[in-house]
């Protein structure tokens, strides 16, 4: 149980997906305009990125590794991920309209989102070490790891959001505005989340 | 646009990072120091410039329905063999950019070149546009990796010039967000007049 905890603090806090292993950045800069969209983005990522591991997992034990076809992990997960996104999009506008009408915009993009394939291959070619020696993760430790990394991108996606909201209204330097004067807020944004290294 | 144009252009008027900022997540992660950012650069021109000769070969046939999805085969192809090619040749680099080779294939420039100009020109002008956008990208990494390294660990491509140990935080995740920054407000800058 504690393995379970150290995952989780370790995935939203310490390793943050953005801020310490910059994974799908490019979503974190378009989408943070706006904290509804930014919600929005998190929630549709967070889901994603689950199920995403979860089937490019279970894909990679009982097929690619005892056919001996490791070395088309990248292709193989790539094609898993945007053929999910699309079985998604479709389901969900069917069962449930209304989160279709939230999550909908947001589903596409996910496809080239790099935290998504990012953290499908951490899984099955990292080792972790999570209070005892390092291993490769479980099915189990491997979907709480997924949850607990896009909840993380949900943290900082809707946290920079706020910031971002209120930086609009302030006054800018001309050649700072827009990405700029984003990126250096996330650098402080990083260097706050340093601090929480060294709890796991 | 002339030939040369084609490969200039990727230099100032259409930096992939700087101008149209593309590609952000290898550009933070693996600018560590000035080599780092050169290798990631050029790991990411050569899937470039074959995936756009291949693409422009096969846009023609490739119906426009199922586009997309044919076009991340490509690239996630071109990704593998140079996979292949770094784990045998340069095990030593493929274990220092480690994630982000495979994650070329989730790279916007890649996938952007190929919906925004291969699928339409002919193949000659597919690979110069690789080439052009590739060493844009290829500089602007080397540029971010050169500050990052001068400021974090005094030394530049390995040649160690400032004793001490450096400002670590700019070798670690801020340091690559406060330095892109920056740089991109110097661009702006000197772009503008």
């Amino acid at each position: 149980m504690t393995e379970y905890l150290l995952i989780i603090v370790s995935a939203i806090l310490v390793n943050n997906i953005v801020l310490a292993q910059f994974l799908g950045v490019c979503p974190f800069l378009g989408v943070s305009n706006k904290l509804s969209t930014a919600t929005g983005m998190s929630g549709a990522v967070c889901f994603v990125i689950t199920l995403a591991t979860v089937v490019t997992y279970l894909i990679n034990k009982f097929f690619l590794v005892p056919l001996g076809l490791t070395f088309l992990q990248t292709i193989a997960f790539i094609l898993v991920i945007a053929a999910l996104v699309q079985i998604v999009e479709i389901v969900l506008k069917k069962i449930s309209p209304s989160l279709y009408q939230a999550l909908g915009i947001f589903l596409p993009l996910i496809t080239t989102n790099c935290a998504v394939l990012g953290v499908a291959l951490n899984v099955v070619t990292k080792e972790f070490t999570f209070g005892d020696a390092a291993h490769m993760l479980n099915l189990g430790e491997a979907t709480v790891y997924a949850l607990a990394t896009s909840l993380g991108y949900g943290l900082a996606m809707i946290l920079f959001a706020g910031m971002r909201e209120q930086l609009a209204m302030n006054d800018v330097p001309k050649s700072f505005k827009g990405l700029p004067i984003a990126l250096i807020t996330v650098g402080i944004m990083a260097m706050a989340f340093l601090g929480f290294s060294g709890i796991v | 646009m002339s030939k040369f144009g084609l490969i200039t252009k990727g230099l100032l008027k259409e930096n992939p990072t700087f101008v149209l900022v593309l590609g952000m997540c290898p550009t933070l992660a693996t600018t560590t120091s000035a080599m780092n950012g050169l290798e990631m650069g050029l790991a990411t021109m050569f899937v470039l410039i074959l995936s756009n000769i291949v693409i422009s070969l096969i846009a023609p046939v490739v119906p426009d329905k199922v586009h997309i999805p044919v076009y991340i085969v490509v690239i996630a192809t071109f990704v593998t063999v140079l996979q292949l090619l770094m784990q045998a040749f340069v095990p030593q680099v493929y274990e220092t950019l480690g994630l982000f080779i495979p994650l070329i294939v989730v790279n916007c420039i890649v996938l952007g070149r190929a919906e925004a100009f291969a699928c339409k020109n002919s193949v000659g002008d597919s690979a110069l546009d690789g080439i052009g956008i590739g060493l844009g990208f290829t500089l602007s990494l080397t540029v971010i990796g050169i500050v990052r390294e001068i400021l974090g660990s005094g030394s530049l491509f390995g040649w160690k010039f400032i004793p001490g140990d450096g400002i670590l935080a700019f070798v670690m995740a801020p340091g690559a967000f406060l330095v892109l920054g920056y740089l991109m407000v110097l661009f702006n800058k000197l772009a503008k007049r």
